[in-house]
C-alpha cells in the first residue's frame, strides 16, 4: 500500500486532502448543473462515491502509521489551519468512507425531479457537507475546529430543508440548528476552558496544559453539553426524532450513521486526548446519560408509528450504548486499569463502526420503500417482501444487526461491552463494584428490546399482506440504490465475521487514548476473537455462522433424501376464520401496545376512546415526549418572559436612548477614577 | 483438536438429537400421570415426527421464501446450541467457537426468526403470536444472561466448558448466588419453554397462546423441524440448568473414559428434573397474559440480586 | 471439616432471608404471605443454631429455641386464626404496582450493600458478611409496610423487620444479651396481641380492612 504512495512522495494527510478538494469540486460543478437531474445522478453522486472508496483505503493504511501533521495557509492572518492525521482520525475517516461511499451510490439512484430544492443544489450541500465533516476528524486547533463544525451544522440544515415548501420540514430544521447552536455555544466555552489563558488555541498546547480539577472537570462537563447536544444524548435529543424524518432519506442515513459519531469523536477527543486528567465520576455520569439515553431511545423506539422516527429514536438508543461504553472506559482509565479500559474503548468504537452501517443501510431501506410506495406511516405498508425483494432481503441483514444477534457486526460491539463488565469487580470502590452489574443488566435489556423493535420494524413493512391495495404497483430499487445498499450489507457482514482485523485498526486508537489494547489475536487463533485469555472466553464467528448453514443444510439435504419435499398452496389455516382482510394483521400501534403498557409512566399519551353513542367510532393514541413538557416547553416559556423583560428597554423615544448612552458614559468614568 | 474431542463432540449432538423428543414425552407422560389422565405412549413423539414428515407441507398462497426458511434455521440453530452446552462432557470442540452469550444470542436469534416466519403470512393470529413471544423475549434473554453472569463471575470465564469445570471441581461449597440464580433460571426456563404458568403447550384457545400461535401456519416436514426445534430448545435448556447447578459427572478431557459414565448420568439426571418439571407444570395454574412480564421482572431482578450477593459475600 | 462448612451455611441462610424477603414484596395472597414469613422465621432458626454450634455459645440456642417458639409455631398460628375470623381471603392491592416495587428494593438492596461493606470486614463475628443482607431484609420490609393498603400485610411487614434486626444482630454480635432478647421478644408478643385486636376494632368501624379507611378519621 505504501508503495503506491511512495512514487508521488505524498503522506495520507495529503491524500486526504485530496479527496476533500475533490468533493468540493464535485459539489460546485452540482451548483453549476443546477437543474441537471441525469448529470448529477449518474455521474456526480457516482464520482463521490469514488472518491470515498479513496479515503477508505487511505484510512485503513494511515490507521496504524505515525501522526502526520501539516498547517495550512488558509485563515486568518495568524491564524492558519493546523491539521493532524492520528489514529483515532484515521479511525473517523475509515467509517466517513466506508458509509458515504454507500449512501452516495444509493443517493446517485434516489433523487427524483421536482421535490423542492434542485439537484444540483442539494448535490452542493452534500458535498460541502462531507468535506466539512472530513476536516473536522483532522482539525488540530480550535479555531479550524469551530469553522468546520459550523460549516458541518449549516450545511446540513440546508440538507434537512431539502423539501422546504412542507411547513413542518422547516420547524424540524429550526430546531435542528437551534440545537445545534446551543451546543456548539458549549464547545466553544470548552476550548476556551481548555486553552487555560496561554491565548494559544491549538490542541498541541491543550494538551500541554495541567488544569485543576474544577476546571478539567468544567471542561469535561461543557464538552458533554456541546458535543452531546450534536450526538442527541439525552436530554438535549429533541431534535433527532424531528429533524430524521424531515430530511430525504440518504442524507437522514449520513445524519444517523456519520454525523453523531463525529460529536462522539469530538466527546472522545476532549476527554481522553486533550484533557490529561481522568476523574472517576466523569465515568460513572456519562454511563449514568448514556443508559437513560439507551433506555429512553429504545423504549420509544417500540411504540412509533412512522418509519424514520423509529430508526430516529433507534439512534438515540444507539448513541447512548457508545456513551455507556465510553463513560465505562474513562472510569477504568481514571483507576489505572489500562487493560479493562481498552476492552471497553474498543467495545464502543466497534459499534460505532457497525451502526454506521446498519442504520446507514436501515435509512437507505426507508428511501427505498419511500419511493416504491409513496408511503412513510407504518399502517400503510405491508407484505413488501413480495414486491421489493432487494430492499427486503437487505434491511433483513441491517435488522439482523441492529438486534444485535450473532453472527454480525452488532453482537460483537454487545459481546466485547458485556465481557468489559465482567472485570468491574476490579474496582477499588464497592459502590462501583455493585452498581456496574446492574448496569449490565440495563445493557442487556436494552439490548432485547431493540430486537422486539426490529421485529416490529421489519414485521410491518415487509412482510404480511398490503395494508393498501397500492403496495401491488411497488417496484423494486433501482441499480444504483441496489448497488449501495449492497455494499452495506457485505460492510455489516464484514464487520461480523472478521473482528480481529477490525480490533487491529482500533488497537492504534486505544494505544493512543487509553495507553493500553487488547492481547493481539496469536497465530492459529485468527478465527478466534479472545478479549483476554482463550479459557476465559472466545467468539468465533465464521465458525459459528458455519455451524448453523452446516446444520441446516443438513437438515435440508436429510429430509429431501430420506423423505420428501412436496409442497402445496392453499388459502392460510387461521384456525378456520373464513374471512379475512390484511387489516385484521397487527398494526404498529398494535405491536408496540405490549410495551406501552408495561412502560407507561415513560411516555405523554393522549387516548381517544369511541363511545358507544358515536356515529363512526373511532380510536385514536398519540404518544409524545415528555420532555418536550416537563423541560423544553416551560424554557421556552421562560426565555421569552425574560426576553420580554429586556424588550422593555426598548422604549421607542430618542431621548431614552441618550440617556442610556450618558449613564454607560458616566459609570465609564467613574470605574477609570478607581 | 483431539480425535477424542471430535467424538465426544458427535456424541453429544446425537445425543441431544435422539434424546430430546424422549424428554419431552416423558414430561408429557408424567404430567398426565400426576392429572389422573391415562398417558401417552414414551415414545410417541418419536411417532409424531415420523408422521408429519411423511406428510405433504401444505404452505399459505400469500407465504414467502422467509417462511419456507425459518424452520431449517430454527433447527439450525437449536442443534449448534445443543452442541455448545457441555451435556457429556467438556472437551467440546465447538465450544471456543460461542460462549455463554453466544448461546443467549443464538437463542435470540432463532426467536426472532420465528416470529418473523409468524408475521409473514399476514393473519391475525400471527401478529399475536409475534408479539407475545418477543414479549417474553424481550424480559427472559436479559434473565438468562444474568444467571450466566452469576455463575462467570464465580468461575471467572464466560465460556460454558470452563464454567462446568469449576463447578464440578469445587468442594462441595454452596453458592449462595447460585441459589438465586436457580430461581431466576427456573422462572426463565418456565417462560422460555412455553410452560404452565406462562403458557400452556397443549391449549387449543388461540387467544390463550404464545408459543403455539407462531406455528399455527406450518404443516408437513416443516412443523415437524419446528416441534423439533421445541423439544431440542427444552434439552438444551435442562442442560444448561444441570450444568450450572449440577455439573457432576460430566466427563473432561483428560478422563476419556468418563464419557461412558457420563450418558446413563445424564439420563437420570434429566429424569428426575422432566418430573420434577411435571410436577411444578401441575402444581401451577397458567397466569394471565399481562401478569408475564411481571413474573418475568422478578426473575430478572432475582438473577441480578445474585450478582450482587456474590459481591458482597466475595466467595458466591 | 465443619469449619469451613458452617460459614458457608450461615451465608446460604443468609441469603435464603433475603430471598424470601423479597418473595414476600412481590407475593399477591395473604396466606402465602404468612407462610413465606414462617419460612423466613425457620431460616434464622437455623443460622442462630449453626452459628452457636460454631461459636459455642448456648445463648444462641436459646435465642434460636425463643425465635422457634415465638416466629415459627405461635404468631403465624394467631395470624392464621385471625384471618380465618376476619374473612380476609382475597388478593391483596399495593399503592404502587408491583414491578416499580421491585425495582426499589433492588436500589434498597445496593444501598444497603454499599453500606455494610466496611463494617463487616471489622466483624470479628464468622458470618459477618451477612450485615449487608440483614440491612437489607429491615429495608425491604419496611417497603412491603409502606407500599400495602391492607393491615395484614402490614403487620407481616413489622414482624418481618424484627427478624432482620434478630439477624443483623446475631450475625455481627454473635447474639444480644440474654435480657435484651427476652425482652424483645415479650414486646413483640404484646404487639401482635394488640395489633390483632386493633384489626377487629377497624373491621368492626369500616366493615373492612383497607388502611386508606382510616384516613377518614382526620379532623377535616
Amino acid at each position: 500500500m505504501s508503495a503506491l504512495l511512495a512514487p508521488s512522495g505524498w503522506v495520507h494527510l495529503d491524500w486526504v486532502l485530496l479527496v476533500v478538494l475533490v468533493w468540493l469540486l464535485i459539489g460546485a460543478a452540482g451548483a453549476l448543473a443546477l437543474r441537471r437531474l441525469r448529470l448529477v445522478a449518474t455521474l456526480l453522486f457516482p464520482l463521490s462515491a469514488l472518491c470515498s472508496l479513496v479515503l477508505l483505503v487511505v484510512a485503513f493504511d494511515a490507521a496504524s502509521s505515525v501522526p502526520e501533521v501539516a498547517v495550512l495557509p488558509i485563515g486568518l492572518p495568524q491564524l492558519p489551519f493546523h491539521l493532524r492525521l492520528d489514529g483515532l482520525s484515521a479511525f473517523f475517516l475509515l467509517l466517513i468512507g466506508g458509509v458515504s461511499a454507500g449512501v452516495s451510490s444509493f443517493a446517485a439512484g434516489y433523487f427524483r425531479k421536482g421535490e423542492g430544492t434542485p439537484p444540483g443544489l442539494i448535490c452542493l450541500e452534500y458535498h460541502v457537507f462531507l468535506a466539512s465533516i472530513a476536516m473536522v476528524v483532522m482539525a488540530d486547533d480550535a479555531y479550524v475546529f469551530m469553522v468546520v463544525w459550523e460549516t458541518m451544522a449549516l450545511s446540513s440544515f440546508f440538507l434537512v430543508m431539502a423539501n422546504h415548501r412542507i411547513p413542518d420540514i422547516r420547524r424540524a430544521a429550526y430546531l435542528y440548528i437551534l440545537i445545534a447552536h446551543i451546543g456548539a455555544l458549549g464547545i466553544l466555552l470548552c476550548f476556551g476552558v481548555l486553552q487555560a489563558n496561554t491565548g494559544d488555541y491549538t490542541f498541541a498546547n491543550m494538551r500541554a496544559q495541567h488544569l485543576s480539577p474544577f476546571w478539567a472537570s468544567a471542561a469535561f462537563v461543557l464538552a458533554l453539553f456541546g458535543f452531546g447536544a450534536k450526538a442527541g444524548i439525552l436530554p438535549l435529543h429533541v431534535w433527532l426524532p424531528e429533524a430524521h424524518p424531515a430530511a430525504p432519506s440518504p442524507f437522514s442515513a449520513l445524519m444517523s450513521a456519520v454525523m453523531l459519531k463525529i460529536a462522539l469523536y469530538g466527546l472522545l477527543r476532549v476527554s481522553f486526548d486533550l484533557l490529561q486528567t481522568r476523574i472517576w465520576w466523569w465515568g460513572v455520569l456519562l454511563m449514568a446519560i448514556g443508559l437513560a439515553s439507551a433506555l429512553f431511545g429504545v423504549v420509544f423506539s417500540t411504540v412509533q408509528v412512522e418509519m424514520k422516527r423509529l430508526l430516529a429514536y433507534s439512534s438515540i438508543e444507539n448513541v447512548g450504548l457508545m456513551c455507556a461504553g465510553f463513560g465505562l472506559a474513562l472510569l477504568f482509565s481514571a483507576y489505572g486499569m489500562t487493560g479493562p479500559a481498552a476492552l471497553a474503548l474498543t467495545a464502543a468504537l466497534y459499534h460505532v463502526l457497525s451502526h454506521g452501517f446498519f442504520k446507514s443501510l436501515l435509512f437507505c431501506s426507508t428511501g427505498a420503500v419511500l419511493h416504491a410506495t409513496g408511503e412513510r406511516s407504518l399502517g400503510k405498508l405491508g407484505g413488501l417482501i413480495r414486491y421489493t425483494p432487494w430492499v427486503a432481503w437487505s434491511t433483513l441483514v441491517g435488522v439482523l444487526a441492529c438486534a444485535g444477534l450473532p453472527p454480525l457486526g452488532g453482537f460483537v460491539a454487545e459481546w466485547l461491552l458485556l465481557q468489559s463488565f465482567l472485570f468491574t469487580t476490579g474496582l477499588p470502590s464497592s459502590f462501583l463494584n455493585m452498581l456496574v452489574p446492574v448496569v449490565a443488566a440495563l445493557i442487556a435489556l436494552v439490548a432485547a428490546l431493540s430486537g422486539y423493535t426490529m421485529v416490529k420494524y421489519f414485521g410491518v413493512i415487509f412482510l404480511g399482506q398490503p395494508r393498501e391495495e397500492k403496495l401491488a404497483q411497488a417496484h423494486d430499487a433501482g441499480f444504483w440504490e441496489r448497488t449501495g445498499m449492497l455494499w452495506l450489507v457485505a460492510g455489516c457482514v464484514v464487520l461480523g465475521l472478521m473482528p480481529n482485523q477490525i480490533i487491529a485498526l482500533i488497537r492504534p486508537v486505544t494505544l493512543l487514548l487509553v495507553s493500553g489494547a487488547m492481547p493481539q489475536a496469536g497465530s492459529g487463533a485468527g478465527w478466534l476473537l479472545v478479549p483476554v485469555e482463550a479459557a476465559r472466553a472466545s467468539y468465533a464467528p465464521a465458525i459459528f455462522l458455519l455451524g448453523v448453514l452446516a446444520s441446516c443444510a443438513l437438515a435440508y439435504l436429510l429430509v429431501r433424501r430420506l423423505y420428501h419435499g412436496r409442497t402445496r398452496r392453499a388459502p392460510p389455516w387461521d384456525c378456520g376464520f373464513a374471512l379475512q382482510t390484511p387489516r385484521m394483521q397487527d398494526s404498529a400501534e398494535g405491536f408496540g401496545q405490549p410495551i406501552r403498557q408495561i412502560f407507561e409512566p415513560m411516555f405523554r399519551m393522549t387516548r381517544e376512546l369511541p363511545s358507544p353513542f358515536d356515529a363512526e367510532p373511532g380510536y385514536r393514541v398519540t404518544v409524545e415526549d415528555p420532555m418536550w413538557y416537563t423541560l423544553y416547553l416551560p424554557l421556552a416559556a421562560f426565555v421569552e418572559r425574560l426576553s420580554r423583560l429586556v424588550g422593555r428597554l426598548q422604549q421607542g423615544r430618542i431621548a431614552v436612548y441618550l440617556l442610556y448612552s450618558f449613564l454607560t458614559l458616566i459609570v465609564v468614568l467613574l470605574v477609570v477614577k478607581q | 483438536m483431539s480425535l477424542l474431542g471430535l467424538f465426544s463432540q458427535l456424541m453429544a449432538i446425537l445425543a441431544a438429537l435422539l434424546l430430546a423428543p424422549l424428554l419431552s414425552g416423558w414430561v408429557n407422560q408424567w404430567r398426565a400421570r400426576l392429572q389422573n389422565k391415562s398417558a401417552p405412549g414414551l415414545l410417541q413423539p418419536y411417532r409424531v415426527l415420523r408422521k408429519l414428515f411423511h406428510k405433504e407441507s401444505v404452505l399459505a398462497e400469500q407465504a414467502s421464501m422467509l417462511f419456507r426458511l425459518v424452520p431449517y434455521v430454527s433447527f439450525g440453530c437449536m442443534v449448534l446450541a445443543c452442541a455448545i452446552v457441555p451435556t457429556l462432557s467438556t472437551d467440546l470442540p465447538l465450544s471456543p467457537a460461542a460462549d455463554a452469550m453466544a448461546l443467549v444470542g443464538l437463542f435470540a436469534l432463532a426467536r426472532v426468526f420465528v416470529s418473523l416466519a409468524a408475521m409473514d403470512v399476514g393473519t391475525a393470529f400471527g401478529g399475536l403470536g409475534a408479539r407475545r413471544d418477543m414479549l417474553v423475549g424481550f424480559l427472559a434473554e436479559p434473565a438468562l444472561l444474568m444467571v450466566l453472569f452469576c455463575a462467570s463471575m464465580i468461575s471467572k470465564s464466560t465460556s460454558l466448558t470452563t464454567i462446568v469445570e469449576t463447578l464440578a471441581h469445587r468442594e462441595l461449597a454452596i453458592y449462595p448466588s447460585l441459589l438465586v440464580a436457580g430461581v431466576a433460571f427456573t422462572m426463565v426456563s418456565l417462560a422460555e419453554n412455553a410452560r404452565v404458568p406462562v403458557d400452556n403447550p397443549e391449549t387449543h384457545l388461540e387467544l390463550t397462546m404464545i408459543h403455539e400461535a407462531l406455528i399455527l401456519e406450518y404443516s408437513g416436514r416443516h412443523l415437524a423441524l419446528l416441534e423439533w426445534a421445541a423439544s431440542l430448545k427444552l434439552f438444551a435448556y435442562s442442560c444448561i440448568g444441570l450444568a450450572l447447578f449440577f455439573p457432576w459427572g460430566v466427563a473432561e478431557a483428560d478422563a476419556p473414559l468418563a464419557l461412558i459414565m457420563a450418558l446413563p448420568v445424564l439420563v437420570i439426571k434429566l429424569a428426575i428434573g422432566g418430573v420434577l418439571l411435571a410436577l411444578v407444570e401441575t402444581l401451577s395454574a397458567k397466569m394471565r397474559i399481562f401478569r408475564v412480564p411481571e413474573f418475568l421482572a422478578t426473575a430478572f431482578l432475582l438473577a441480578v440480586i445474585g450478582l450482587l450477593v456474590n459481591i458482597l459475600l466475595g466467595v458466591g | 471439616m465443619t469449619a469451613q462448612y458452617v460459614p458457608q451455611l450461615i451465608n446460604l441462610c443468609a441469603t435464603v432471608i433475603l430471598l424470601l424477603s423479597f418473595a414476600m414484596i412481590s407475593q399477591r395472597r395473604i396466606v402465602s404471605l404468612i407462610n413465606l414469613f414462617t419460612l423466613q422465621g425457620l431460616a434464622l432458626v437455623i443460622a442462630s443454631v449453626l452459628l452457636g454450634y460454631a461459636t459455642h455459645q448456648n445463648e444462641l440456642y436459646v435465642s434460636a429455641a425463643l425465635t422457634l417458639v415465638l416466629k415459627v409455631v405461635l404468631i403465624p398460628w394467631l395470624l392464621h386464626t385471625v384471618i380465618r375470623r376476619l374473612n380476609v381471603r382475597w388478593d391483596v392491592e399495593t399503592l404502587i404496582n408491583i414491578p416499580t416495587t421491585m425495582l426499589v428494593g433492588i436500589a434498597l438492596v445496593i444501598f444497603s450493600f454499599s453500606l455494610a461493606l466496611p463494617v463487616s470486614q471489622l466483624s470479628k463475628s464468622i458470618a459477618g458478611g451477612s450485615l449487608g443482607i440483614a440491612l437489607a431484609c429491615v429495608l425491604l420490609s419496611f417497603l412491603m409496610m409502606i407500599t400495602r393498603s391492607k393491615a395484614v400485610p402490614q403487620v407481616i411487614g413489622f414482624l418481618s423487620i424484627e427478624n432482620g434486626l434478630i439477624f443483623a444482630a446475631t450475625t455481627v454480635t454473635n447474639g444480644m444479651p440474654m435480657i435484651v432478647e427476652i425482652g424483645v421478644a415479650l414486646d413483640v408478643l404484646v404487639g401482635v396481641l394488640i395489633l390483632g385486636v386493633f384489626l377487629f376494632q377497624i373491621r368492626e368501624q369500616f366493615d373492612s380492612l383497607d388502611i386508606r379507611h382510616l384516613e377518614s378519621l382526620k379532623e377535616d
